[in-house]
C-alpha cells in the first residue's frame, strides 16, 4: 500500500499525515508536489489540511486547478481512493468530487479545539472499524468548516448513506450544542456516491499517535488498512 | 481588442453571511442603527483580450463560473467595457 500526500503551497498538515501513515501505520508514503503531473504509482491519495494558495478567493478554489489535481480527478474517476482532511475536504468540494460546500463558520471565528465526532455509517473505508455511537475526540482547526448543501443533496447524502461523521457530545449524542461551526445536520465528513472519495473537517492525523496525547483518530487509519490490505 | 470586466460576487441571500452580520452589528457602535442587512461580497476587475465583445463576455463568464465564484454559495454579475 503506497499513500501519496499532496503538498500545496500553504499545506501544513502534510508532514503530520506523513508521520502517521509512515511511522505509526508503517506504510509507504510519497509526497506529491502540486506542480507534478504524476501520482507515482500511489494507491491512495491524501489531500492534507492547511491553507493551500493562502486560501485566496475561497478555500480550495485555486488548489483545485493545480496540475496534480487533474491527475487526482482522473484517479478518483477510475475508482482510486482519495481522502481530503480539512483544507483537503474544501478542495474536494471545489473540485466537485464531493457535493456541497464549506462556508464560513457560523460564529465567524477560526475554531481550533478538540470536538467529538461519531460515525454515521459502517459502510465506508474510514468508518467500518469504528463501533457505533462511539464518540471520538478529534481536533478541528478551521475558519470555513460549515458544511452546506441544498435540500436535495442532503436528502441524497442521507439516502445513500454518504455521511461518514457527525459532530456529537462526549456521550455520542448528536446535539445542536455539539455542532461547532453550523454545519447542516452536524455533518463533519462525507463520501461520494461511489464511496471512493472521502472528506472530513476534523484532523485524525493530529490524534493518532500516543505522543500526541490522543489516539482516537487512529481507528480511522486502521479501518482503511484493514479493508484495503484485506 | 482589450476589455475590462468589473465583477461582483455576492453570497446567496438565503445563506448566513457572518461577515456582513458582524459589520451590521458594529454599525451600532457608530450610532448608525438605521443601517441594516450589510452583506459582503467580493469585487474583482480583470482585463481580457478578445476579438469581439461576445467572445470576451464568454471568457469572463467561464472564469466566473469555474473559479471566481462557487454557485453553491455565491452568485455573480459583471459589466464589460472596452478598455
Amino acid at each position: 500500500m503506497k499513500f501519496g500526500v499532496v503538498v500545496f503551497p500553504g499545506s501544513n498538515c502534510d508532514r503530520d499525515m506523513e508521520h502517521v501513515l509512515g511511522n505509526v501505520m508503517d506504510q509507504k508514503v510519497e509526497m506529491l508536489w502540486h506542480k507534478e503531473h504524476d501520482l507515482k504509482g500511489c494507491d491512495f491519495i491524501v489531500l492534507p489540511g492547511g491553507f493551500s494558495y493562502g486560501d485566496y478567493l475561497r478555500s480550495g478554489a485555486i488548489a483545485r486547478f493545480s496540475p496534480i489535481m487533474q491527475e487526482v480527478l482522473d484517479f478518483a474517476d477510475k475508482g482510486g481512493f482519495v481522502l481530503g482532511i480539512c483544507n483537503g475536504f474544501q478542495i474536494l468540494t471545489e473540485a466537485h468530487l464531493l457535493p456541497g460546500a464549506l462556508l464560513h463558520n457560523n460564529n465567524r471565528q477560526f475554531i481550533c479545539k478538540n470536538v467529538y465526532i461519531t460515525p454515521s455509517t459502517k459502510n465506508s473505508l474510514l468508518t467500518s472499524g469504528i463501533s457505533e455511537n462511539k464518540a471520538m475526540k478529534i481536533p478541528i482547526a478551521h475558519g470555513e468548516g460549515n458544511y452546506f448543501a441544498n435540500d436535495d443533496v442532503i436528502r441524497e447524502l442521507n439516502g445513500n448513506d454518504q455521511v461518514l461523521f457527525r459532530y456529537c457530545n462526549s456521550n455520542g449524542e448528536i446535539t445542536a450544542d455539539s455542532n461547532p461551526n453550523g454545519s447542516l445536520e452536524n455533518i463533519a465528513g462525507i463520501c461520494n456516491k461511489q464511496r471512493n472519495v472521502f472528506g472530513m473537517m476534523p484532523h485524525p492525523e493530529r490524534a493518532a499517535d500516543f505522543i500526541q496525547g490522543n489516539e482516537d483518530g487512529k481507528v480511522i487509519f486502521e479501518s482503511i488498512l484493514n479493508i484495503v490490505n484485506a | 481588442m482589450k476589455f475590462t470586466a468589473s465583477i461582483n460576487v455576492m453570497p446567496h441571500k438565503a445563506l448566513l453571511d457572518p461577515q456582513g452580520k458582524a459589520v451590521t452589528h458594529s454599525m451600532k457602535n457608530l450610532n448608525l442603527e438605521q443601517i441594516q442587512n450589510v452583506r459582503i461580497g467580493r469585487h474583482i476587475t480583470l482585463e481580457v483580450e478578445a476579438g469581439d465583445e461576445n467572445t470576451a463576455r464568454e471568457a469572463v463568464d467561464t472564469a466566473c463560473k469555474k473559479l471566481l465564484s462557487n454557485p453553491i454559495m455565491e452568485s455573480y454579475d459583471f459589466k464589460l467595457e472596452q478598455a
